[in-house]
């Protein structure tokens, strides 16, 4: 039997319900992919930007890996260069940032989470969203005009350079201090009310049931946001570059001035900087260092939520 | 203790223990919480302090001897601005001027900072903050009176409406920051025209079309670990590429931008904006997607129903309900990129220009670049100028962000 052709009978031909090839559709998904596709261009531009440039740095006579690795002094002018220096500031900052974001970061969570009234989280949610939202610079000139002074104040200004790492390290802190609340917060959030019911039910008293149950049971989500901010930390410019110094100082204490990786970069990019001279290709090879720490840290945190989150119903 | 309720006596003994143990921890976390409203406060406070406070003025020239027939020089024409600048400075001075941007086309009030700037040179002597000024107003006094006696006193807002009008100058008096604001609406309208399609295209390639493989996982970890990359790198992504390798495109000579004054080897307003753009697309995929991801899965499959292509069911469906959310994630990401102030930096914006940017291949600065600059002079001045550009910079943002929390509590719609 064969079927109409024209469908006048109501049928239509069989091989029309194909799914037809439709150009309008393949073109539009095409772009679409595309969009996609450019964030892996960035990624791979990053790499090999970065990497072309630190390749042209290590080949340079005057440079070797272990120099890099090992070399206590960073001073172009004189082609030495050691990292340690800029190292240290960085560690310097960051740690003073984490002192003051994670103790803070977690108290601010646990009060939002567990002991604000409604209200309250409705008022200060907003105050953190602002105060993550203010531009770095802003910190900076904090860090400067405030920080500083307030520094030099307390332990007295012969103790205190006017530029120093604990000042940066401090206010990179409050600037760290939202981040590492909102994702804290949202972790204790998704811990479910029916494990504190439980631990009341024991007769733990709320902060036992905060610290004790609430906290652990968010712990994989706790931890990440640390990390977050860890790295958001190290990579931090703005406050550093104002605030901790110019000229890389090879110095734990952070009362003097000594100048951060990224510190480096910016000092020595803003000024005037020739291409294929050793300062422009060196910069690189920091950013490719500091590329590379970060990355770390962000997979380890991703790692961390996708391996040990606790899921509940 | 209530003796209905027997209680065993080890664990009534810590009870009080415990519960003041509880107490003391609710005291010290609340404290926390304060400590952070008191740091957000103090830096606003810190920024008002710095942009108010009591000013010396000293001029070099008195104003008023360069009145010509009683008419001052605030009121007098351009042409006649233009005279008196000619008789006040050397031929060369003049000369230089001339050929940066011919008189003829500056406007009259560009002219009057010249004579401000040039011939009057008035300059900052000294200034205090809002704090010293109202503890200490009268030593002040005193010891303007002694050390400066020509110098004239004023207590001023350094942020005024002229100060948003005017064009960069190095003198902390006349100096504005019209260059710089302009200067990041160029940025930023690059890095909106190239982060918006491309961020919202690959959200929905994702969301929509991506299958569950191993290569579109890739893509997914890849712009969540891109959104945690510091910004200073993607400066220095910007510099390699967009300043470097695409000079010919960015510094406009492939368009036929001859080099002159305004060009600047690829350190451009489009360099800057491309560089951005780059910088905020893994925030506007992200947000866009968590928007895409929430409308539900029943409208597609009723477009579908009735015989929608896939397009037809995204572009009509989809978007449109997704959009506010795609757009208050779009505003976030764009006052991110207002505010980023490293890349740029090592993008390569110019450190002094006093000429509004004219097109995409304009040199540049902008707002937080100027405070950037302002701040990390050791003068009290321009630390005055950063403070007050930093609260102009700060109410830009702040509309910002609640245009886009306006826009979310608005148009958002629960399926």
């Amino acid at each position: 039997m064969s079927v109409p052709k024209n469908g006048a009978d109501g049928f239509r031909p069989k091989e029309n319900l194909k799914r037809k090839p439709r150009l309008g559709e393949t073109v539009i998904q095409g772009l679409l992919f595309f969009s996609g596709f450019v964030s892996i261009f960035v990624t791979i531009g990053i790499v090999y930007e970065l990497g072309k440039e630190a390749l042209l740095f290590f080949r340079n006579p005057a440079v070797t890996l272990v120099e890099f690795f090992t070399g206590t002094q960073w001073q172009p002018t004189i082609e030495e260069f050691g990292i340690l220096p800029l190292v240290t500031a960085t560690l310097t900052t960051t740690v003073f940032a984490m002192l003051i974001a994670i103790p803070l970061g977690l108290a601010v969570a646990i009060y939002l989470s567990e002991y604000a009234t409604p209200r309250t989280r409705s008022t200060l949610k907003p105050v953190l969203e602002v105060l993550a939202g203010i531009p770095t610079i802003v910190y900076g000139y904090f860090a400067l005009t405030f920080m500083t002074p307030l520094l030099r104040t307390i332990f007295g200004s012969d103790v205190v350079d006017i530029y120093n790492t604990g000042s940066a390290g401090l206010v990179m802190g409050i600037l760290i201090l939202p981040l590492i609340t909102s994702m804290t917060e949202d972790a204790l959030s998704a811990v479910p009310r029916s494990l504190r019911e439980a631990s009341y039910g024991l007769g733990a008293t709320k902060f036992e049931t905060a610290v004790q149950i609430v906290l652990p049971a968010a712990l994989s989500g706790v931890t990440a946001a640390i990390i977050v901010g860890l790295s958001r930390a190290i990579g931090e410019t703005m406050i550093v570059a104002l605030a901790a110094g110019a000229g890389p100082n090879l110095t734990l204490n952070p009362f003097k001035s000594a100048e951060t990786m990224t510190g480096h970069i910016v000092r020595i990019a803003g000024g005037d900087l020739s291409y294929d001279s050793i300062d422009y290709d060196s910069i690189f090879a920091i950013g490719l260092l500091l590329f590379f720490i970060t990355l770390t840290l962000n997979i380890i945190s991703q790692q961390i939520v996708r391996r040990f989150r606790e899921v509940y119903e | 203790m209530n003796k209905a309720a027997p209680i065993h006596p080890e664990f009534a003994q810590n009870l009080d223990a415990r519960h003041r143990n509880g107490t003391i921890w609710h005291l010290v976390i609340q404290a926390s919480t304060i400590v952070g409203i008191i740091a957000l406060i103090a830096m606003l406070l810190n920024i008002i302090n710095g942009a108010l406070g009591y000013v010396a003025y000293e001029g070099r020239v008195d104003p008023a001897t360069l009145s010509v027939d009683g008419v001052t020089i605030e009121q007098q024409s351009k042409d006649q601005l233009i005279a008196l600048l000619q008789g006040k400075l050397s031929k060369g001075a003049y000369n230089k001027l001339d050929t940066e941007k011919p008189f003829a086309e500056r406007p009259r009030s560009e002219i009057y900072q010249l004579i401000l700037e040039r011939v009057v040179r008035i300059e900052v002597v000294d200034n205090w903050n809002l704090w010293q000024s109202l503890t200490q107003a009268d030593q002040i006094k005193a010891n303007v009176a002694q050390d400066y006696p020509n110098a004239d006193l004023k207590f001023v807002s350094w942020l005024t409406s002229d100060f948003v009008t005017r064009p960069q100058s190095s003198e902390p008096v006349t100096a504005g920051i019209r260059t710089a604001i302009l200067g990041s609406l160029w940025t930023i309208l690059f890095t909106i025209l190239i982060a918006f399609p491309m961020g919202v295209g690959a959200a929905i390639y994702l969301e929509e079309y991506a299958t569950d493989n191993w290569f579109n996982r890739i893509i997914q970890t890849n712009i969540n670990n891109l959104a945690g990359v510091p910004s200073i790198v993607y400066g220095m992504l910007g510099l390699a590429i967009f300043v470097r390798t695409l000079e010919p495109i960015t510094s406009g000579a492939l368009f036929g931008f001859v080099e002159d004054a305004t060009t600047a080897n690829g350190r451009t307003v489009l360099a800057a904006g491309l560089t951005l753009g780059l910088l905020v697309l893994p925030i506007i995929i992200i947000n866009s997607q968590e928007a895409i991801r929430a409308v539900p899965r029943s409208l597609r499959n009723a477009s579908f129903g009735v015989g929608a292509t896939k397009w037809q069911t995204v572009w009509s469906h989809v978007l449109p309900n997704a959009m506010p959310g795609i757009l208050t994630g779009t505003i976030l990401a764009v006052s991110r990129a207002i505010g980023e102030t490293a890349p740029l930096v090592v993008v390569g914006a110019s450190t002094a220009i006093n000429f509004d940017p004219t097109s995409p291949f304009s040199k540049f600065t902008t707002l937080p670049i100027q405070i950037y600059q302002w701040t990390a002079r050791p003068q009290d001045e321009f630390r005055a100028l950063a403070a007050a550009s930093i609260l102009v910079l700060l109410v830009l943002l702040l509309s910002l962000n609640a245009s886009a929390i306006l826009l979310r509590n608005r148009f958002s719609r629960r399926f």
